[in-house]
C-alpha cells in the first residue's frame, strides 16, 4: 500500500528523512514513534506529499509520487489525513466540515453527502453536534470530527499526525477509542505518537526513527520487551516513565 | 452680508449640487461621485483579488509581473494615474474616452493596486494547516483557496478594505482637475459664478463627503456583523 524505497529529504542543510526504506501492506497498523525532530512527521507528511521528497521512491497506492502521469490531488482523495492541530474549517459547520470534500470531489449530492456524514459522526459519537462551529467543541470532540472529515472521502489510507499531542489528558481516551474502532475495522494505518499503550495495543508494528534513520522496526510485543537498538531504549525509558 | 455665512446659495443649488445639469445634461454632483464611487469600489475589488491572488502566485514570472505593475502604481501620486489615464490612454486606445471612465479607470487602477496587499496580507494570515487539511481531502489547491481560504481572509480584510474605499470616494474629487462634473468640480464651479460664498460652499460639500463616508463605514460594519461566524471562545 506504501513502500519507501531510498528515500532522502533535506531542509536546507538539515537531512531530515535519511535512506528511508519502509513498507506497509494493506490493513496494517503502523506506529512511528521517536524522539522530537527525529522526522517522523516529515516522514508521514510525505506520503500525501504535503512535503515533497528530495531522492528515492515512494509509491502508495500503486502511484509513484515523482512519477510524471500522478495527479496527487486524486491521490489524496485515498488518503485521509489527522493533524496535530485538528485544522477543522472555523467558518463551517461541523456537517459542512465534513461534506465539503465529497461533495465538490466526490460528486454526491448534498442530501446524500448529509447522510454519509450524520453516520460517521454517529459513529464518534458526535451525531449532536453537527450545526456547532468547531470553536463551540472541545479539542477531543475537533479532533474526533477531524476523523470523521476525513474517512467522509472513504479512503484507503489514514495517516495520523501526533492526533493527541495538543489535547488535554482526559480527552486523549476519546479520540483513540475512535482510532482503534478504525483499526478493527481493517483500515490501513499510520500513526505518528507518543502513545504507547496505543501502540502496544493496537498496532501490528512499530518504526522507530531518529536523525532521520529508521533504527528500529518491529511488532510491538518485541519492541516494548526487547528493544535493539541504544536509543529506542532510552526513549522508551522517558516515554514509559518520564520521572526517572 | 457681512459677517455671518449665508445659506441661500446652497438652496439656490440645491438640485445642481445634487444631480448637476441631469436630466438636460449628463448627471453632476453627489450623483456623479456616487456612481464614480460605486463602479470604481466594484472594480477595485474584483482587480484587487485577482491582482492580490496573482502576486502570491507561485509562478515566478506572473509574481514578478503583477508585483511590479502594484509597486509602480503605489509608487505614484493618484493624480499622475488621471493623468496618465487622460492624456496616454486614448493615444494607445486610438479613440477618445469619456472623463468619467478615465476617471473610473485610474481609481481602479490606484486602489486596486493597493488592495491587492491587503488581499495578500489576509490571505497569509490563515493558518497553513487550513490549506492542508483543504488539499488532504483531496481539493484543489485553488478550491482550498476558493472555498476554505479566502472565506476567512476576506472576513478579515473588511476592515482594511472600508479604509480604503473610504479614502477613495474622498478621491473622486480629483476627478476635477480632468473637468468630470462631480461635486467638487460643481462647487467650482458655483463658487466661482457666485464669488463671495466660498466658505458656506466648501463646508457644505465636506459635510456631503463625510455623509457619503460616514453612511459606507456603518454599511460595512452592519455587513461585519453578518458576516461573523461564532468565534473562538
Amino acid at each position: 500500500m506504501i513502500r519507501f524505497e531510498g528515500v532522502h529529504k533535506w531542509f536546507g542543510k538539515l537531512h531530515v528523512l535519511n535512506n528511508v526504506n519502509l513498507q506497509v501492506k494493506q490493513g496494517e497498523v503502523v506506529v512511528v514513534c521517536g524522539p522530537s525532530g527525529s522526522g517522523k512527521s516529515t516522514l508521514i507528511r510525505t506520503i500525501n506529499e504535503l512535503e515533497p521528497i528530495n531522492e528515492g521512491r515512494l509509491i502508495v497506492d500503486g502511484m509513484d509520487l515523482g512519477g510524471r502521469g500522478t495527479d496527487i490531488n486524486k491521490l489524496r482523495a485515498e488518503i485521509g489525513f489527522v493533524f496535530q492541530q485538528f485544522n477543522l474549517y472555523p467558518h463551517l459547520s461541523v456537517l459542512k466540515n465534513i461534506t465539503l470534500a465529497p461533495i465538490k470531489i466526490r460528486r454526491l449530492d448534498r442530501k446524500e453527502a448529509a447522510q454519509q456524514a450524520m453516520a460517521l459522526l454517529e459513529r464518534v459519537g458526535l451525531a449532536e453536534k453537527r450545526d456547532a462551529y468547531p470553536s463551540q467543541l472541545s479539542g477531543g470532540q475537533q479532533q474526533r470530527v477531524a476523523i470523521a472529515r476525513a474517512l467522509a472521502m472513504k479512503p484507503k489510507i489514514m495517516l495520523f499526525d501526533e492526533p493527541t499531542s495538543a489535547l488535554d489528558p482526559e480527552m486523549i481516551g476519546e479520540v483513540l477509542a475512535v482510532m482503534k474502532d478504525l483499526a478493527e475495522s481493517g483500515m490501513t494505518m499510520m500513526v505518528v505518537t507518543h502513545e504507547m499503550g496505543f501502540a502496544r495495543e493496537v498496532s501490528h508494528r512499530i518504526v522507530f526513527i531518529d536523525h532521520g534513520i529508521i533504527l528500529e522496526e518491529a511488532n510491538p510485543a518485541e519492541f516494548f520487551r526487547n528493544p535493539k537498538h541504544e536509543r529506542a531504549q532510552q526513549f522508551l525509558r522517558q516515554v514509559l516513565s518520564p520521572m526517572h | 452680508m457681512t459677517g455671518g455665512l449665508d445659506f441661500n446659495v446652497i438652496r439656490d443649488n440645491l438640485l445642481y449640487f445634487f444631480i448637476g445639469r441631469y436630466p438636460h445634461g449628463p448627471l453632476g454632483g453627489v450623483g456623479l461621485t456616487f456612481y464614480l464611487a460605486v463602479v470604481s469600489l466594484v472594480l477595485s475589488f474584483i482587480g484587487g483579488l485577482i491582482l492580490g491572488l496573482l502576486s502570491i502566485s507561485h509562478n515566478r514570472v506572473v509574481k514578478w509581473v503583477s508585483l511590479t505593475f502594484i509597486n509602480a502604481v503605489r509608487g505614484m501620486p493618484l493624480l499622475m494615474v488621471i493623468f496618465w489615464m487622460y492624456f496616454l490612454w486614448p493615444g494607445l486606445m486610438g479613440r477618445p474616452m469619456p472623463e468619467s471612465q478615465t476617471v473610473i479607470l485610474a481609481l481602479t487602477f490606484f486602489t486596486s493596486a493597493y488592495m491587492s496587499q491587503i488581499v495578500r496580507a489576509g490571505i497569509e494570515g490563515i493558518p497553513k494547516g487550513q490549506t492542508e487539511a483543504a488539499i488532504s481531502t483531496g481539493l484543489a489547491p485553488w478550491q482550498a483557496m476558493f472555498y476554505i481560504v479566502l472565506p476567512q481572509g476576506l472576513r478579515n480584510m473588511i476592515p482594511s478594505f472600508v479604509n480604503q474605499f473610504v479614502s477613495m470616494i474622498k478621491d473622486t474629487s480629483l476627478a476635477f482637475i480632468v473637468g468630470v462634473d462631480e461635486l467638487t468640480h460643481i462647487a467650482t464651479q458655483v463658487n466661482n459664478r457666485t464669488l463671495v460664498f466660498p466658505t458656506e460652499i466648501f463646508l457644505f460639500i465636506a459635510v456631503v463627503y463625510f455623509i457619503l463616508c460616514y453612511a459606507f463605514t456603518e454599511l460595512s460594519r452592519w455587513m461585519e456583523k453578518r458576516l461573523a461566524w461564532r468565534k473562538a471562545i
